[in-house]
């Protein structure tokens, strides 16, 4: 499997460290809500096509991908820095909300 | 009479001549002999004893199919089981033996095991070991009793036990078009693609490029086929963009047209040459891959049919022709296709004469008839073989009248006397590759083979993979596949000139002769056809339940040359149609691929080694190096005739008494800055840092999300926006990675740099009381006095000239401080350290000291912080601040995770004076006969010099509760039971006076 990565280019997958489903929403930090915190650590989507995940190029240049692979076919269709990426968990974009409204 | 060499022909070179031994004999041979032809070419016609029955057996083949002749080649103390003897290409000093054989391969005691056939039949594993009653043995414990001998008898060589000294490789290699096989299919393939500028690699698992061309006797452009090939290879040979694998096994097709294979650099070699591996592994990725894969002969099956001198009548006809070797004298053939008449014909040629050809078809055609008359050789038409004779040779056998459109034998069984029996069953295109990639196989009603169906990948076949078995439409498939593979536009030119036998590539759909006798359907596990039809009355309908239950194609051969004709026995048993019931997939790998090339240079001399920057000092002055992880870190620094308890107890107690060294610069370091720094570490660890003074260090925790404990470690907080974060030595990596996820994926908001630096900073940690006077005295620029230097505080001076940064923390429960110094002053600054201890009687310590004052301390490290356990498990709910949510917060209060009964942090002394194990189990009441109960288990023990006990943390289910009671150990695999006391883990000064000072 090769992974582009967006810095580094086509790479071998050794390279790389999966760090897990991408569909997750972390959260908030304070929240007591117990359900969301389990689904969060323990529920993962496991479909059998296109799926949401996230990648290191740990054996790169360590940066956070968002990689959409199929589980079927190991065929990648979109890979972009995690970084950025304004469709994350609620503390990070309200945090990165109230950070934007300052600036 | 017995096979023998002939007087010339062959592609061996008889003029240099190869000494090896087989189970202890010499033996010799010529260059370019495979040891199965080397000794075929002696007489040898017994190679090895089957699975179960241990019945003799010979050669079936010549090629990576074979069954039977599986060898194992010892070098040196190194033994490689299960080889078939078709692949081992015999050298100078070559040590090879026979397999599942005793006392010897001749007289072999288990051989009796064919007159208990009856119970050794098909599911005899799943029907045996439950089993009646035998006297006072229960059926079940009575057959675990017989196992053993049972396991002794059936099965294949053995592994060795002594370390593989051979260095692996692994390869990532890029191209355009990968050509797998070199017959003459592969060979046009890969020229026309290398013709168009392609990058092509052309790999093939003999030794020599040409397949078929070099044991055909066809004549290619006038040329005799060989020649041909041998021109063709020297083409390629002479081009850049081409390179040549021999000896190398594609054995995997994988996802983005990836494919592995393995190549055999030296075991051909009785030394390897310089800074060869023994095996490389290529992992491959190619744009291209044209499958030239050919095709595999298969048996038919008949009683007798695996008798030494059975063979395929292809590998009789490549023993002549390209090894010259005759595998017999006087030569039958038993078939049902064309392609065997070609055999007689070079065996004829080659000195053997052939005395019968029986074929199951009634019609034969005029060709046929004319190939037959060139061999000199009566055809049997409508005949069939029903029994062979022979022991460790074959003797004859029995023909009789056959009518294949119902498979009656009719009228009486006629004798034939043959000392070799060639048979041909039709072909089955080795699609091995293709299954792989994803495609399922298609039946071919003509052909009677399955055949490579649409491309998941991309992949273009050719040759006999496709079923195209004429070499002339092998060599038109191969260029026009190479030349689509490499892109390029098919322009009208003239293909090489064909001079072949002709011959109808469809055999008769005849697999089996149903006649009194073993079957044998898969040779290596001895699976009989009558195996197949009991599986069936017994109920097994799907070809993959038939094949777990009788084994069938399990073998290290995967059935290469069983699974269609089992596969036609089932059918026929179903009364169904052989596509209706399915093949089963082939899965990787293709051959047996050696361990050793799969990890390569993970392992031995390539592997990587992290030093510390005082490694060489350790080394000079005795240190035993113990390696964690990938880092070598002293255990003691023993002296002459001590023990290794003796040298941890010394620098234990040294330490305790006056003061000690430690090299701690493996302890991972990660710079954590910038504006938003502290807010991150608050978040991270359970305690605060965002509180933390400039200049000051404080002792943290982090959890996992899931409210496990992670790791520990002392931060610095160097500036306001500066902290240098220290993690154990085994976390480093997983730390780093847990803050870059954090930064990267949840938190992308928060201004904060993190870096490893653990390479950076060499680390010296000096403990004991008189510690502090040693630094005074070679420290400068700054004081070390408790005033300016309080626990935890951190000061910049200099030692013999280098900058270093001190930090006043502990460990081993002493008066202790950390002394960072840039990695390249490391050795300068430590020599400092140690010259100046040495009127203070300062020792250096090792790993194993290190750990037992740890363990005095009841300090966790990974062996209880081992993911399983809590903050509070550990005694370290005291550091979960209640003040701010960080990670892990939210879930650390499950129900499960602060139930009573949970495994707590407890110390144990052992009340017999004698010492504990780690992994020893904590039980309530011991019964050494029936161990059980485990209340825990321990995870660190030492001897304790400064209690004069062993001692040892454990992990104890409600352990702090149990303090002050009794217990035992249970360790039944050590032998080793006895009392102990459950005591609170701060062993050793728990108010910690000494640290304080």
């Amino acid at each position: 499997m090769l992974i582009t990565c967006p810095y580094c280019g086509p790479r071998d997958v050794i390279e790389f460290t999966y760090q897990g489903d991408g569909n997750r929403e972390r959260p908030d930090p304070a929240s007591q809500n117990f359900e969301a915190w389990n689904a969060y650590v323990y529920d993962r989507l496991n479909p059998a096509g296109d799926h949401n995940e996230i990648w290191q190029h740990s054996g790169g240049c360590r940066t956070h991908l968002r990689v959409v692979r199929n589980t079927l076919t190991h065929e990648i269709s979109s890979v972009a820095f995690m970084r950025g990426d304004h469709g994350r968990g609620d503390h990070g974009s309200a945090a990165r909300r109230k950070a934007e409204d300052k600036s | 009479m017995s096979p023998r060499r002939t007087d010339t022909g062959g592609r061996i070179d008889r003029l240099k001549t190869i000494r090896f031994t087989f189970d202890g004999a010499p033996y010799t041979g010529h260059a370019g002999d495979t040891l199965a032809s080397a000794l075929l070419a002696k007489g040898v016609t017994l190679y090895g004893r089957s699975f179960k029955y241990h019945r003799p057996r010979g050669l079936l083949t010549a090629g990576v199919e074979e069954p039977n002749a599986l060898v194992t080649v010892l070098k040196g103390e190194v033994r490689e089981p299960n080889i078939p003897a078709t692949m081992v290409e015999i050298h100078d000093g070559l040590v090879a033996i026979s397999q599942n054989r005793f006392p010897s391969l001749a007289w072999d005691i288990n051989a009796v095991n064919q007159l208990g056939g009856k119970i050794l039949s098909a599911g005899f594993y799943y029907k045996t070991f439950m089993g009646p009653v035998f006297g006072p043995l229960k059926g079940t414990r009575f057959w675990m009793f017989c196992e053993h001998f049972i396991r002794r008898a059936a099965g294949l060589g053995s592994a060795g036990s002594a370390k593989d000294p051979a260095r692996y490789e692994r390869m990532n290699a890029f191209c355009d078009v990968l050509v797998v096989g070199s017959g003459p299919a592969g060979l046009m393939a890969a020229k026309a693609a290398a013709d168009q500028g392609a990058r092509v690699m052309l790999a093939d698992l003999e030794p020599r490029f040409g397949g078929s061309a070099n044991w055909s006797d066809e004549t290619i452009d006038g040329a005799p086929a060989a020649d041909w090939a041998r021109r063709i290879v020297a083409q390629l040979a002479g081009r850049d963009n081409v390179r040549l694998l021999p000896r190398t096994t594609v054995w995997g097709y994988y996802d983005n047209n990836t494919l592995a294979a393995l190549e055999r650099v030296s075991d051909h070699k009785e030394q390897p040459g310089k800074g060869e591996p023994r095996h490389r592994y290529w992992a491959t990725r190619a744009k291209s891959v044209v499958l030239a894969t050919g095709a595999f002969e298969r048996p038919l099956v008949f009683p007798g049919n695996d008798r030494p001198g059975v063979m395929l009548a292809h590998a009789a006809e490549r023993y002549a022709n390209e090894f010259g070797v005759l595998p017999g004298e006087r030569i039958a053939l038993f078939t049902n296709n064309d392609s065997a008449y070609r055999a007689a014909v070079a065996l004829k040629k080659a000195g053997a004469a052939v005395v019968a050809i029986a074929d199951v078809r009634p019609e034969l055609s005029p060709e046929m008839r004319r190939l037959a008359a060139e061999a000199e050789a009566e055809i049997f038409a409508g005949h069939a073989v029903v029994a062979t004779e022979g022991g460790k040779a074959l003797s004859g056998l029995k023909l009789q009248r056959f009518d294949m459109t119902n498979g009656a034998l009719i009228g009486d069984a006629r004798s034939i006397h043959a000392d070799c029996l060639l048979m041909s069953g039709g072909w089955s295109p080795t699609i091995h590759l293709a299954s792989q990639a994803g495609a399922k196989a298609e039946w071919n009603a003509a052909r009677q083979a399955f055949l490579p169906p649409k491309p998941t990948q991309q992949w273009i076949g050719a040759g006999a993979f496709t079923g195209s078995f004429s070499t002339l439409e092998a060599l038109a498939e191969g260029r026009a596949a190479g030349l689509a593979a490499a892109g390029g536009q098919s322009t009208p030119s003239v293909l090489p000139v064909v001079e072949a036998v002709p011959g109808d590539p469809d055999p008769a759909p005849v697999f089996e002769i149903r006649a009194k006798g073993k079957s044998f359907v898969d040779f290596q596990h001895d699976v009989t056809a009558e195996d197949v039809r009991l599986a069936h009355r017994e109920g097994f309908v799907s070809v993959e339940h038939l094949k777990r239950y009788t084994t069938l194609g399990m073998a290290t051969d995967q059935g290469k040359s069983s699974n269609v004709p089992g596969l036609a026995i089932m059918a026929e048993a179903l009364g169904k149609p052989i596509p209706e019931v399915g093949t089963t997939r082939f899965r990787p790998p293709f051959a047996p691929v050696s361990i050793g090339s799969l990890a390569a240079e993970r392992f031995g001399d390539l592997k990587p080694e992290r030093l510390t920057p005082m490694h060489d000092w350790h080394l000079a002055n005795g240190a035993t190096m113990y390696s964690a992880g990938l880092w070598y870190r002293p255990m003691i620094y023993g002296h002459a005739g001590e023990t290794v308890e003796q040298a941890y107890v010394r620098e234990a107690k040294a330490t305790r008494e006056s003061a000690g060294i430690v090299d701690v610069s493996t302890l991972g370091k990660i710079a954590v800055q910038g504006p938003d720094a502290a807010l991150f570490l608050d978040r991270v660890y359970t305690n605060m840092f965002s509180t933390l003074a400039v200049g000051k260090a404080r002792y943290g925790l982090m959890l996992r999300e899931d409210g496990l404990a992670f790791d520990d470690g002392t931060t610095w907080r160097l500036g306001e926006q500066d902290f240098l974060m220290t993690t154990t030595t085994a976390n480093a990596g997983k730390v780093m990675q847990h803050l870059e996820y954090f930064l990267d994926v949840i938190w992308p908001e928060l201004k904060v740099q993190v870096t490893s630096v653990t390479d950076e900073w060499a680390g010296a940690a000096i403990g004991g009381p008189k510690a502090r006077q040693i630094l005074a005295t070679c420290v400068t620029g700054t004081a070390v006095d408790n005033a300016t230097l309080p626990f935890m505080g951190i000061v910049r001076g200099e030692i013999a000239g280098a900058p270093v940064m001190i930090c006043r923390l502990s460990f081993s429960g002493e008066m202790a401080f950390e002394i960072y110094s840039g990695a390249g002053h490391g050795t300068h600054v430590w020599e400092a350290l140690v010259e100046a201890g040495k009127p203070f009687g300062l020792v250096t310590y090792g790993l194993e000291a290190l750990g037992t004052m740890r363990i005095e301390k009841g300090h966790v490290t990974g062996a209880e912080i081992d993911g399983r356990t809590t903050a509070r498990d550990l005694h370290l709910d005291w550091m979960l601040s209640k003040k701010k949510p960080f990670i892990g917060s939210a879930m650390m209060d499950r129900e499960g995770l602060i139930a009573s009964d949970r495994l707590e942090l407890v110390g144990l002394i052992a009340l017999d004076n004698r010492p504990l194990n780690g992994g020893a189990h904590i039980v309530e009441e011991v019964d050494e006969a029936n161990p059980h109960g485990s209340i825990g288990h321990i995870t660190a023990c030492c001897y304790s010099p400064a209690l004069g006990k062993h001692i040892a943390l454990a992990l104890v289910k409600g352990g702090k509760a149990r303090q002050g009671t009794r217990a035992h150990v249970s360790d039944p695999l050590r032998n080793r039971f006895g009392p102990v006391e459950i005591v609170s883990n701060h062993f050793f000064d728990p108010d910690g006076s000494r640290m304080h000072g």
